[in-house]
């Protein structure tokens, strides 16, 4: 019963419902949005690869930083993906995936330790580390192009197939929501993300390791924004000096939507894993629908400024509720 | 990326005017100087006349200039000139300046240059002109002021009639269509739409434009625009995407999905790109230019111009190997022709 209670509480249920709501009034208005073999796939593949991403940006946000920097190192890891199939003749997949990996969360250790050691905001250290990944791809790839025909059978069937009708990509993503859903809850390090993010001064004086854990925020971002662009490659199958640009807002826009406060400190990689969800479905609803092409920016725009307002009013009400809840208990 | 790079590259132009603009005041002084000296120690041709023609691509190891360049060198070793290739690594819009200016010093015949920029080598160019070195442009033409010739790979209007024509062929001439362009605003392909949508409604009335969606010559965008077309028009039989980008994102999509085979596919790509995709019999046929034929044809144009034969007047005549006779046109541009269409047969001959 306390759990239906908490359920129907919870920042994110209302994210849901409004995800829900759209993928309803989509299928209605055109079934094979939901119902037929390529708009069940879509519906889970698209915002699969924005997820992990997202995961990763909810978790640094989360400490009161924020990684404008993701779609940079997704950009970078995409083209190292498909360079290393070119200049590696056989390489294993799974070794690609670990380098993908391992290659953004360096990239995400070098955001972590300017912002830890330098005492400079993320939102500078991240802008500036987002143009200089972005200058050293457009270097590397010149006007080189990654083409579908350059990449392994086996890797771009992982972008698209599925298993018992779930694209792989979904289960990649959902699997790395699981493990950072249930860190960030039950763990305490995990724990500490938060109270780093609600009043890093306190935390400090209370004694936890601030700047190892705001470093370890950043490589849990940059590997995961590495992860998602080897997917990236798996899926499109064309890899340019370009690839992923704009991911960064989009990141940010899903944490924002699922309920993860920008000032830090509250929110669950469970929301901005929503938010992204809905974020690419209406996207993707909006034409079904008939809204013109232009029109769509301007929704997800609508969007996020009602997030952040019910955002702050929810914690008017609650402050409100607990000085409430105070003064009873001084009576 | 073609596309791209042209569209990409108008907010860089305006800011590099500005600064050729004042780069060419401050060099009116030392400029007047250079010209006259030059041009005196470069009359001495006589009777044999030079034909050392270098090309300059945008890039170096790009394999579209690669493919052109090949062109250019086949032509020269036809008509016994000496062939060289010079260019910058990356596709910056003064890169090439130095590449010229050498060239000049060294008294090539002619240079055949695709320009990264249509001001940023104008004073460069005319220096060498002035040199009595011939200057072609292909591929992106500078201002006309800076070159002798300019080779034009196909007109809006070839360009516009060759996707309709292959998809109407495809689809049976009838049925609902749809376009995937590069961003709203993109100049070249607005241009090829209109025409387009004017060629449909004159030539194929039972053809109807049910959708134009905009992929921004993003993958992803492009990719995610064609499972909105897919999902949002069931009666749809077929898509045309005017830009390199799109066409292969739409290409990746149709491969995987139910419509593959059902849902023609056409437009503008390159043979790398969309070699995958002609193989397993997504996309029938695509169009482009054949970059070999172009380089080839500013190399016989080059030719034709340190020979004397053309001059770049309007009306012209000169002969280019296999390719046939070309008359030069307005603004001293050359046209090569209709696009050239790739399929299954032809794309394993092409790699860029």
């Amino acid at each position: 019963m306390s759990g239906l209670r908490a359920f129907a509480r919870a920042r994110e249920t209302g994210i849901l419902l409004a995800l829900v709501l759209v993928v309803v009034v989509t299928t209605v208005k055109n079934p094979s949005f939901v119902f037929s073999g390529d708009g069940w796939r879509d519906l889970l593949l698209t915002p699969s690869i924005l997820v992990l991403v997202a995961i990763g940006q909810a978790i640094v946000i989360i400490t009161r930083s924020v990684d404008l920097s993701v779609s940079s190192v997704l950009g970078l890891s995409a083209y190292l993906t498909g360079r290393l199939f070119l200049d590696v003749p056989g390489i294993p997949i799974i070794l690609v995936f670990l380098i993908g990996l391992v290659f953004g969360g360096a990239l995400g250790l070098i955001n972590g330790a300017l912002v830890a050691f330098a005492r400079v905001p993320a939102l500078v250290i991240t802008l500036g580390t987002l143009y200089a990944y972005r200058g050293i791809n457009v270097v590397w790839a010149g006007s080189n192009r990654i083409n579908a025909s350059d990449l392994p059978k086996d890797f771009l069937a992982l972008g698209t197939g599925s298993i018992l009708g779930i694209p792989i990509l979904a289960i990649i993503a959902l699997v790395a929501l699981v493990i950072a859903g249930w860190y960030m809850r039950n763990i305490r390090s995990g724990r500490e993300l938060y109270a780093i993010g609600s009043d890093p001064d306190a935390a400090n004086l209370y004694g936890l390791r601030v700047t190892r854990r705001i470093i370890s925020a950043f490589i849990v971002s940059g590997a995961l924004a590495g992860l998602a662009g080897v997917l990236y490659a798996a899926r499109y199958g064309t890899v340019n000096s370009q690839a992923g640009t704009g991911f960064e807002l989009d990141a940010v826009g899903a944490a924002v939507i699922g309920g993860v406060a920008i000032v830090g400190g509250s929110g669950t990689v469970w929301g901005a894993a929503i938010g992204a969800v809905l974020l690419l479905t209406i996207n993707r609803a909006l034409p079904i629908l008939g809204v013109p092409d232009f029109w769509q920016r301007a929704v997800v725009g609508v969007l996020i400024i009602g997030a952040i307002v019910l955002d702050r009013l929810l914690a008017l009400r609650q402050s409100r509720r607990l000085v409430e809840a105070r003064d009873d208990t001084n009576v | 990326m073609l596309f791209q790079k042209t569209v990409r590259g108008t907010r860089r132009r305006r800011a590099i005017g500005v600064i050729a603009a004042a780069a060419s005041v401050a060099l009116i002084a030392t400029g007047c100087t250079t010209t006259t000296t030059s041009g005196s120690g470069s009359s001495g041709g006589g009777d044999t006349k030079n034909l050392a023609i270098t090309f300059i691509p945008k890039n170096l190891g790009n394999p579209y200039f690669d493919t052109s360049d090949k062109g250019g060198e086949t032509a020269i070793k036809e008509f016994k000139g000496t062939y060289a290739q010079v260019g910058p690594a990356t596709a910056s819009p003064d890169a090439q300046v130095s590449y010229i200016n050498t060239l000049t010093q060294q008294g090539v015949g002619g240079i055949v240059i695709s320009a990264n920029d249509p001001k940023a080598i104008g004073d460069a160019l005319n220096e060498a002109r002035d040199a009595g070195i011939k200057v072609v442009t292909f591929d992106s033409d500078t201002d006309p002021a800076y070159r002798d010739v300019f080779i034009n790979q196909a007109t809006s209007e070839g360009i516009a009639k060759v996707q309709v024509d292959e998809l109407s062929k495809q689809i049976g001439d009838a049925g609902e269509v749809a376009i995937l362009s590069a961003a709203a605003n993109a100049t070249n392909q607005n241009a090829w739409i209109d025409l387009m949508k004017k060629d449909i409604a004159d030539n194929h009335p039972n053809i109807k434009l049910v959708d134009t969606v905009y992929g921004n010559d993003d993958d992803q965008t492009s990719f995610d625009k064609t499972a909105a077309l897919l999902q949002s028009h069931p009666q749809l039989k077929g898509i045309i995407s005017p830009t390199t980008v799109g066409i292969a994102a739409a290409a990746r999509y149709l491969s995987t999905s139910d419509f593959k085979g059902k849902v023609a596919l056409t437009g503008l790509g390159t043979p790398n790109q969309m070699r995958e995709f002609v193989t397993d019999g997504t996309v029938t046929s695509f169009a482009l230019w054949n970059p070999a034929d172009l380089g080839y044809l500013a190399a016989y144009a080059n030719k034709a111009l340190i020979e004397g034969t053309i001059t770049g007047k309007e009306g012209d005549k000169f002969d280019a190997g296999k390719l046939g006779s070309f008359t030069v046109g307005a603004d001293a541009t050359v046209l090569l022709g209709d696009p050239y269409v790739f399929t299954k047969e032809n794309i394993g001959e092409f790699d860029f």
